[in-house]
């Protein structure tokens, strides 16, 4: 009987187009908002997740820290503290401020001007393209993005040429010379990223009694993240996160701040609410259409349960269909967007709840139909 | 007993009323009909005298309220509703008016679904089917969509399905009204010579006076009841 059902309903191409047109742009909205969320989302860690790459296994940090843009200065003691903590192998202190940078042109912009660890330089960007970070340690050196070269950091207003390695920037009036450039991966936040020493930065920032922005800790070997950030907590009264927890805290923060998890939410419940209309209202008509077809088969011996797996083959079917065109549609659609700078990250997680989704509306919207084809009275063949 | 008697089919007394309350109607008001193996009876009479109404009894796809009604000495009200539809597609063969061939599946495919219902598999269902549309003489039409075949044809169709697995009962609605009299004579010539083979027993509800000579008997339906059972047109 599953051919019989394949061919009823493919034969009607107009249904059947628009079946799987509505159920594939469903597809397509819910898979592609989903991985664009996903991507911002992703984005907002972007600057936790390369410093912990350095090295780092916990971050420390003031109890009020609600994300990793806003940090509130700590007392330069609570370094000492932390490192006294049991567990503790090395800590190293980091600065995170907002200063204004003049390029040589006089094109003005803010930064997020990073001072890592003089000594260790833990904490700077994994990656350099062009010098080494070692060369912080020159005379007024500063690290910057090599992305943002050619755009926040190109001179004329962004009109001009890119700003080069060897060139001067002065960073709240202070004199600095590019040293060098790193790969960064994708922001969520748009101030790019200029690195120095700790000592360097502290001379850069604008007087305040607490400068030190974060802690930064490596774990003795052996020892137990949690239980190290627990003590450091119970020790010093500060915050320790790992980086997946910092992650974490921080998009957290910017979902409930923006408003863009209810934006994203919106868009892919009515890409939800357009696949279950069309498909419904589609699906729905196929079967009115069929009703004679399917008494005609409930006469000659065909039981509910065959019928039923008929109609459920059917939805499956276009389902599945449109749910592959959908999520092709959206992978194509990643694609360029990533190509055009856009964040777009589709978690194996998107296509799983993609489908369970798409497939939840198919049957939602076959559930009318089914109800009543189970209800159809064969005898209604012989109403002429 | 009724299958030793050469009783196919035996309805005693049946009732069957639709809606409730005022709104009630009374289809069937105590039928008695008795169709014999090897038999073609044709039910006739005005519309809405419960001709559709007493083939939907026989055919298990409606309940009585009351009286019995066996086929073959199987009396649907004592079966479940799973045997009857199992019962149902093994044992009765359908025609109905307007054919109700699926308009997406080849002629052989149209005639091997009770095959196919009653799990037969593809290949052999549809290999059956071609070997009973070759019987209604239309063997070089297996792979025609029904679009594509004439009224008289796509009832041949209808008529090879209802053969193919083999049913004891053929239950008919008005298989001519659709066709002009020439076709409608040929309709009923085939159905004749290939239903009523190895024992088989014909039901066919008809208006069409054009075929009252087919019928082995008539019987005239008026108001919910059986009237009168006749063997010739000439006697109605």
């Amino acid at each position: 009987m599953n051919f019989i059902a394949l061919k009823m309903l493919i034969g009607d191409r107009l249904k059947y187009i628009a079946l799987v047109a509505g159920i594939a742009f469903a597809a397509l909205l819910i898979t592609q908002q989903a991985s664009i969320f996903t991507g911002y989302t992703l984005r907002t860690g972007t600057w936790i997740r390369e410093t912990t790459a350095g090295g780092a296994d916990l971050w420390v940090m003031d109890p009020q820290v609600q994300m990793s843009e806003g940090p509130r200065a700590l007392s330069d003691t609570a370094l000492q503290r932390v490192r006294s903590v049991q567990g503790v192998a090395w800590a190293v202190p980091m600065y995170k401020g907002w200063l204004e940078c003049r390029l040589p042109d006089g094109t003005l912009l803010t930064v997020r001007l990073i001072g890592i660890d003089d000594a260790t330089l833990a904490g700077g960007p994994p990656e350099m393209v062009e010098g080494q970070l070692s060369d912080l340690r020159r005379d007024r050196a500063v690290i910057v993005s090599s992305a943002a070269l050619a755009t926040d950091f190109a001179l004329d207003r962004g009109k001009g040429r890119p700003l080069r390695v060897g060139d001067r920037v002065d960073i709240n009036d202070h004199q600095s010379i590019v040293v060098g450039t790193y790969k960064a991966g994708p922001e969520f936040f748009w101030e790019p990223v200029v690195y120095t020493t700790y000592t360097r930065a502290l001379t850069y920032a604008p007087r305040h009694r607490r400068l030190l922005s974060y802690v930064l800790v490596k774990l003795a070997p052996g020892a137990d993240s949690a239980e190290v950030a627990k003590r450091i907590e119970r020790t010093t009264g500060l915050k320790a996160h790992t980086g997946a927890e910092f992650e974490r805290v921080t998009a957290d923060y910017i979902l409930k701040k923006t408003g863009i998890l209810i934006n994203f939410g919106m868009t892919i419940g009515l890409g939800f609410l357009i696949g279950l209309l069309v498909a419904g209202q589609t699906f729905y008509t196929f079967v009115l259409d069929n009703l004679r077809h399917f008494a005609a088969l409930k006469a000659m011996g065909a039981a509910n349960a065959t019928v039923l797996r008929m109609l459920c083959l059917q939805v499956i079917t276009v389902g599945l269909i449109g749910y592959g065109i959908g999520l092709g549609g959206a992978s194509l659609t990643g694609i360029a967007f990533e190509r055009g700078g856009l964040a777009f990250q589709m978690h194996w997680l998107i296509p799983t709840f993609g489908a369970v989704a798409v497939l939840g509306c198919c049957l939602i919207a076959g559930f009318l139909g089914m109800i009543r084809v189970l209800r159809l009275e064969p005898s209604v063949v012989f109403k002429g | 007993m009724d299958v030793a008697d050469g009783v196919a089919v035996r309805c005693d007394d049946v009732v069957k009323t639709y809606g409730q309350g005022s709104s009630q109607v009374v289809a069937l008001r105590g039928v008695d009909l008795d169709v014999k193996t090897g038999e073609l009876m044709m039910l006739v009479g005005p519309s809405g005298c419960g001709k559709t109404t007493l083939i939907s009894v026989i055919a298990g796809i409606l309940d009585q309220d009351s009286g019995d009604c066996r086929v073959f000495g199987h009396d649907f009200k004592h079966m479940g509703q799973r045997d009857k539809t199992r019962y149902r597609g093994e044992t009765i063969g359908f025609v109905f008016q307007a054919f109700n061939l699926l308009p997406t599946l080849t002629a052989a495919e149209n005639a091997a679904v009770p095959l196919l219902i009653n799990g037969v598999n593809r290949r052999e269902a549809v290999e059956r089917a071609r070997a009973m549309l070759d019987r209604v003489g239309l063997g070089d039409r297996g792979n025609a969509l029904p679009s594509q075949l004439s009224g008289g044809q796509q009832q041949r169709v209808a008529i090879a399905r209802a053969l193919v697995h083999n049913p004891r009962l053929i239950v008919c609605d008005e298989p001519t009204s659709a066709l002009d009299a020439h076709t409608g004579h040929k309709v009923m010539e085939l159905m004749r010579e290939l239903a009523l083979a190895d024992g088989r027993c014909l039901i066919v509800v008809t208006h069409d006076a054009r075929i009252f000579e087919f019928a082995d008997r008539i019987a005239r339906m008026n108001d919910g009841r059986v009237e009168k059972v006749v063997t010739s047109a000439s006697e109605l």
